[in-house]
């Protein structure tokens, strides 16, 4: 707005060619920095000075208990926590639980989404029924799970063939069970919405010129939609999986950890907040944060996710 | 893209910082906040006001409630003292935190005549609960201790020890309740056990010992979890699971704090089911692990600490003692159903009435073990939870080993 330019035709400023701008694309150029300025202002302020500090704090020995032993003691925070094995016993609990429901959680979605995309009548309500446990706050579902699977309140104990004495939240393959399906059922419709926006991309004129040329429902789902779809199919895998990583809540509600499902936030929460070891913690969110950047690394590079697919349509 | 790239800059993120005003003074009267466990009787808001009424407008107690959970009360409270919080003027702290805080200094030191106050009359085993190194740093008020409750229409004579009791309940085709989910109740079973075996977790430099009476410990633990004693949920078992699974009937055992004969009485009033266990629950001492050695069960309770950023230490020391005042102690025992620390108490009718197994409590908690005191207590309760669970999987030698060697290394601060 400062510069007094009138910018509303912005298309000319692609024509002229990037190496020589005019006075006006320079203009422009100033202002998108301008109002660029807060957001990435506010963005060092609340989320680099944050991890710049985590780094600092992991490379010393840190206990709020002894404050006086504080010292820098370089990379061996790191070196503690990936030479113990409940640090990668933990990465493996949580991969399993990131693997499962987010796998699950794709082929649940899409069928959700085409639902959602075919419905002809009550589209409306079908949308926000299927919207309802994304809703729900997690905690709340994590408690809904874990006593519909206690043996003394649950009623799905002792339903049909299920054994009346089984307690899956006693024993790990059941607790995994019952923590994926949690997480399942409260982020499919995140899945899904993300999908329906990519199915919206599909134009329906290719479906017609299939049908035309002889083309299945199965064929065409195949060959026509997934292809185009992929790029909304991976933004929301990347999504999910990023957040399936970072796993709290469920856990911590339903066996916090026991029976070998902690996963690694867990373990960096018992080191902050239960033991106030800040250089340990810290550590540990360190290398949370170096496998979130993995993940999302190797999605863009190894699947074409992009952003920018997004921006364009 | 350019385009779009802008919009999403112009997203921006506004800081609103919200500015708190804190009031301090009404009418002359300071106000001492008192962070404590929310008590649902409403024993401790009527301490407070007794102590209010009692101050003549010098101060003026008010409760802050914490969270029910030791292990998110602890934390919640760690977290403000760690950050120097002056709200904190009376902690009511949990008998495990005691070598913590004062080693952190994050409490004030209770001496000289206030010192003399705070100890008068209290029973020993929870009196050393309040101390660290020979110091007073916590003003005891209330205690506990679990005893052992069967149904007297199914056992005969109650079981002198652990594997008596395995033995009876196989017989009879029933289950134990115990705490064996991963948590704080873990470690108080297994510091029962290795105490009634003769020995103690760490000594009192924070070192493992466990030893044989340990490997006894985990033996029993792992007798019980394989057996068909063992209720279904057994590793998810809390207090108040083992206490619904003895009042629903299923159970003729269970080891349990004071609290499950009130809440058994009350339940009795309104279901035929409870009523059937209520009118047949006897009490026995907690079992013990070898026939000829009585058992030494786990110490628990409340003390009072005054906040070492608090702005009236004096004054929050003062209130503290008169806080923990016997008629105090018998209104939470009386309503709260908190066993009092005061010696004397026992033979107060009152206490009788709420308590009608007062004799064989005192007898318990004088004898009564406490657990760890080191200020890396809750790391090396963490590295118990983590070993030990799920009791069914203990390997008693080498499992006991390993737990040596995740003592040793969370007390060192590392990660095992």
């Amino acid at each position: 707005m400062a510069a007094g330019a009138p910018t509303a035709p912005a298309a000319p400023a692609q024509v002229g060619g990037r190496k020589r701008l005019t006075e006006r694309a320079r203009g422009e150029h100033r202002l998108a920095y301008m109002l660029c300025a807060p957001a990435v202002l506010a963005m060092l302020v609340v989320t680099g000075y944050p991890i710049a500090y985590a780094i600092y704090l992991s490379m010393q020995r840190y206990d709020l208990r002894f404050p006086d032993d504080r010292e820098f003691v370089g990379l061996s925070n790191y070196g503690e926590v990936l030479s113990s094995s409940t640090w990668w016993l933990d990465l493996t609990n949580t991969l399993i639980i990131t693997g499962f429901s987010v796998a699950i959680e794709l082929v649940l979605g899409m069928i959700i989404a085409l639902v959602m995309h075919r419905a002809i009548f009550g589209r409306g309500p079908v949308r926000a029924s299927i919207l309802i446990p994304y809703g729900i706050v997690t905690v709340v579902a994590a408690f809904a799970w874990r006593y519909a699977f206690d043996p003394t309140t649950g009623f799905v104990i002792g339903l049909g063939p299920i054994s009346e004495t089984w307690a899956p939240l006693t024993e790990r393959a059941g607790s995994f069970f019952v923590i994926i399906m949690t997480e399942v059922w409260k982020t499919t419709p995140f899945m899904a919405l993300l999908l329906l926006a990519g199915l919206a991309l599909v134009p329906d004129e290719l479906h017609e010129a299939a049908k035309v040329d002889g083309a299945g429902p199965v064929q065409r789902f195949f060959r026509i939609t997934l292809p185009l779809m992929k790029p909304a199919i991976v933004v929301a895998l990347l999504f999910r999986t990023l957040d399936a990583f970072r796993v709290f809540d469920t856990v911590f509600i339903q066996t916090a950890g026991a029976n070998d499902t902690e996963s690694v936030s867990i373990l960096g929460y018992n080191q902050l907040i239960n033991r106030v070891n800040l250089g340990l913690g810290s550590a540990v969110s360190v290398l949370i944060f170096v496998c979130v950047i993995i993940i999302a690394f190797a999605f863009i590079k190894g699947l074409g996710a992009s952003t920018a697919q997004r921006d364009e349509r | 893209m350019r385009r779009a790239a802008c919009i999403a800059c112009a997203v921006g993120l506004t800081l609103v910082g919200a500015g708190c005003g804190s009031g301090d003074d009404e009418g002359g009267a300071r106000t001492l906040k008192w962070y404590v466990f929310a008590e649902p009787s409403g024993a401790f808001q009527e301490a407070a006001s007794n102590c209010t009424k009692q101050a003549n407008g010098r101060y003026r107690v008010e409760i802050v409630d914490l969270p029910t959970n030791a292990d998110q009360q602890r934390e919640l409270v760690v977290r403000r003292l760690a950050a120097e919080d002056s709200d904190i003027d009376i902690i009511g702290m949990d008998v495990i935190w005691t070598a913590e805080f004062a080693e952190a200094e994050w409490i004030r030191e209770v001496t000289g005549e206030n010192r003399r106050r705070a100890e008068e009359g209290v029973l020993p085993g929870p009196l050393e609960t309040a101390k660290y190194k020979g110091r007073l740093w916590t003003i005891p008020f209330t205690t506990n201790t679990q005893l052992l409750w069967y149904r007297k229409d199914l056992v005969e004579e109650p079981p002198k020890t652990w594997d008596e009791m395995i033995d009876q309940a196989e017989r009879l085709n029933t289950t134990i309740q115990v705490q064996a989910a991963r948590y704080e109740g873990l470690v108080v079973w297994f510091n029962s056990l290795v105490a009634s075996a003769g020995g103690e977790i760490v000594n009192d430099a924070g070192k493992p010992v466990l030893g044989q009476p340990g490997v006894r410990a985990a033996e029993v633990m792992k007798r019980l979890a394989s057996s068909s004693a063992a209720p279904p949920a057994l590793t998810n078992n809390r207090e108040d699971q083992a206490r619904l699974g003895f009042e629903s009937g299923d159970s003729a055992f269970q080891v349990n704090y004071t609290f499950v004969y009130a809440s058994a009485k009350t339940g009795a009033e309104g279901n035929p089911q409870t009523k059937k266990v209520f009118d047949n629950m006897a009490w026995a001492r907690w079992p013990g692990v070898s026939p000829d050695e009585p058992s030494r069960v786990t110490l628990g309770g409340i003390n009072l600490g005054v906040g070492s950023y608090s702005r009236n230490p004096d004054l929050a020391t003062e209130a503290a003692l008169c806080l923990a005042q016997p008629d105090n102690q018998v209104v939470a025992a009386e309503k709260g159903g908190l066993p009092p620390t005061n010696e004397k108490l026992y033979d107060d009718e009152k206490i009788k009435q709420a308590f009608p197994f007062a004799d064989l409590l005192r007898e318990t908690l004088a004898e009564g073990a406490p657990r760890p005191v080191t200020p890396a207590y809750s790391d090396i309760s963490l590295a118990i939870q983590q070993t030990l669970h799920p009791p069914q999987d203990i390997d008693p030698e080498k499992t006991i080993e390993d737990l040596r060697d995740n003592i040793d290394t969370v007390s060192e601060g590392g990660l095992f």
